[in-house]
């Protein structure tokens, strides 16, 4: 087996670190502007709608970069349990990546409000105005972004476990950057 | 050899049964660090941090829980009408609703503080909060009051006095000592309620003249940012409130609506109209202190008349589901250094959450479509 094959590919790698340090920073803009009745919530808020759209573009890339560049295979000693923790926690991770922006941008219409990117940048409303829908999806939108927290927690752990108990491969495989390694 | 990381099994072998649980430690210990910081960012830390949560809860504790209701203005009216701009205010602000024109503008008529079924008062401080829908979709959103100036320098003095006027369980009034602790601690409070009383208080919503108090910033198509503060200077003639309107003595009897009646009558005759008037500062107006007024010579322009020629009820009217958050600005019209529009686009978004997620169980507004419908025609 060529030594390439079992790192991600370099858009890959790039892919992954760019969404995980937005994806954190989204996080922790989106919990700290809820808990931030002062001058801070208004330029959080500012921050985290483009954010959130620019995420939801890449992670459109991200999937079409990953149907074309499967992954490196998980060690074959890896055990089962592992293997599917691994597989579940990687599609809930795309998953809540897609679904939280698009959830954003949804309670946002629901709720009547402008959608504003930057300036005069607007979006379009993707719901009717609707109540019950907004109350609903923000509500929605909290509990997923503490799941899509645990998640982060979860896969963060997990290489590490990986990189410094394990140390087969699967950490250097996305955080390796030395060439023909 | 193997070529690469993934067969180092020999290095695996090597780490002890020690080495695996110091590792895991650290593991653990860099998971929780990461996790701490999150729950400090989302206050969970911070007990005494101001969130949204607690000023809210505080609007529950002075004013009651009133279910569907906003948390603060609870109780009002909804107005349409339209804006016409005669395009003087775009020399200062490249809004599209600044230009010459017609504007749709949906609109919302309340008393300040929580209590949805509150009686009537010329004396309480009454709000005219507006919604300009330009073509385009950038839409302007602004509350006013009938006050000259804003109390509250900070969110957290405001937060105080909240704290401070909590009725005592005992006398059903608020403790005078704290009241008078809050005031040593706030001058600029005791200037601004100076302020405050002087005013000349209007008889009813149309005759009020209502203020942004808080500083924003326009800025035009040449990119020049002017700090400004704006008013809807009533074109009704001013009638002075009867001094004693609420000691009328068969109080019992007494339209609890009253106010808002006589608007509804009012706009049932004719449109009732507003000049949108912007106050330019200076350099050295105070920006970030809205309890502080702006010299009297401050240059004003006229941008336009705001017309509402319907009122309704919240309960079948266009305002119910508008949150009226400051913050919803138009390229052309942006934040100053007032921290006061942020803490209140916060607290109004929590308000709205919560009432939105309540409309199913909200009973009806203490004025009725019924009531409009019914006065409108008297």
């Amino acid at each position: 087996m060529s030594p390439q094959s079992q790192r991600f590919p370099v858009s890959s790698r790039v892919l992954h670190w760019l969404m995980a340090v937005l994806v954190l920073a989204m996080l922790f803009i989106g919990v700290g502007m809820a808990a931030s009745e002062s001058a801070r919530y208004s330029t959080l808020v500012a921050i985290h709608k483009p954010l959130g759209i620019a995420i939801l573009i890449l992670v459109v890339i991200r999937i079409v970069n990953r149907l074309i560049h499967r992954p490196p295979p998980l060690p074959a000693d890896m055990p089962g349990i592992q293997r599917f923790a691994a597989h579940a926690s990687h599609i809930m991770l795309y998953a809540l990546m897609f679904l939280m922006p698009i959830i954003g941008w949804s309670m946002l219409s629901a709720a009547g409000y402008p959608i504003v990117l930057f300036g005069p940048l607007h979006l379009p409303p993707i719901l009717t105005q609707n109540a019950t829908v907004y109350a609903a999806l923000r509500q929605l939108h909290t509990i997923l972004a503490y799941l899509l927290f645990a998640t982060f927690l979860l896969h963060f752990a997990a290489a590490l476990f990986h990189g410094l108990i394990r140390r087969d491969g699967v950490l250097q495989s996305m955080a390796s950057w030395r060439s023909g390694r | 050899m193997p070529d690469n990381a993934r067969d180092s099994t020999d290095s695996r072998r090597t780490l002890s049964m020690t080495a695996v649980l110091m590792r895991l430690v650290v593991i653990g210990v860099v998971a929780l660090g990461v996790a701490a910081l999150f729950a400090y960012a989302g206050g969970w830390l911070s007990p005494h941090r101001l969130t949204q949560a607690r000023i809210i809860a505080a609007f529950g504790q002075l004013d009651g829980i009133h279910p569907g209701f906003r948390r603060n203005h609870a109780k009002g009216i909804c107005a349409t009408g339209w804006f016409e701009s005669n395009g003087q205010a775009a020399s200062l602000s490249k809004a599209a609703l600044f230009a010459p024109g017609k504007v749709p503008v949906v609109g919302r008529i309340a008393f300040a503080g929580g209590m949805p079924f509150i009686p009537d008062e010329p004396d309480t401080v009454r709000s005219l909060a507006l919604r300009f829908l330009p073509a385009g979709g950038d839409e302007w959103r602004t509350g006013m009051i009938n006050i000259p100036v804003f109390p509250f320098a900070t969110v957290q003095a405001f937060y105080e006095q909240m704290v401070a006027s909590k009725p005592d369980p005992a006398t059903g009034q608020p403790d005078p000592a704290k009241m008078q602790a809050f005031a040593a601690n706030h001058p600029e409070f005791v200037a601004a309620i100076d302020i405050v009383k002087k005013r000349l208080v209007s008889s009813g919503f149309a005759d009020a003249t209502y203020n942004s108090l808080n500083t924003f910033r326009f800025v035009n198509s040449d990119g020049v940012s002017t700090p400004v503060r704006w008013s809807a200077v009533s074109l009704q003639p001013f009638v002075a409130a009867a001094t004693a309107v609420h000691a009328s003595a068969d109080g019992a009897s007494a339209d609890k609506n009253a106010l808002f009646d006589a608007l509804i009558a009012d706009v049932a005759k004719h449109p009732v109209q507003w000049r949108l008037v912007i106050t330019a500062g200076q350099a050295g107006d105070p920006t970030a202190n809205p309890t502080l007024p702006w010299p009297a010579d401050r240059k004003q322009i006229d941008a336009g008349t705001v017309t509402i020629d319907k009122v309704s009820s919240e309960d079948d009217g266009p305002c119910v589901d508008v949150n009226f958050d400051p913050m919803v600005l138009p390229a052309g019209i942006e934040a100053s250094d007032d921290p006061i529009p942020s803490a209140r686009s916060a607290a109004y978004a929590r308000s709205f959450t919560l009432r939105e997620g309540e409309r199913k169980v909200k009973p009806p507004s203490a004025v009725t479509p019924q009531e409009v419908s019914s006065v409108g025609k008297s």
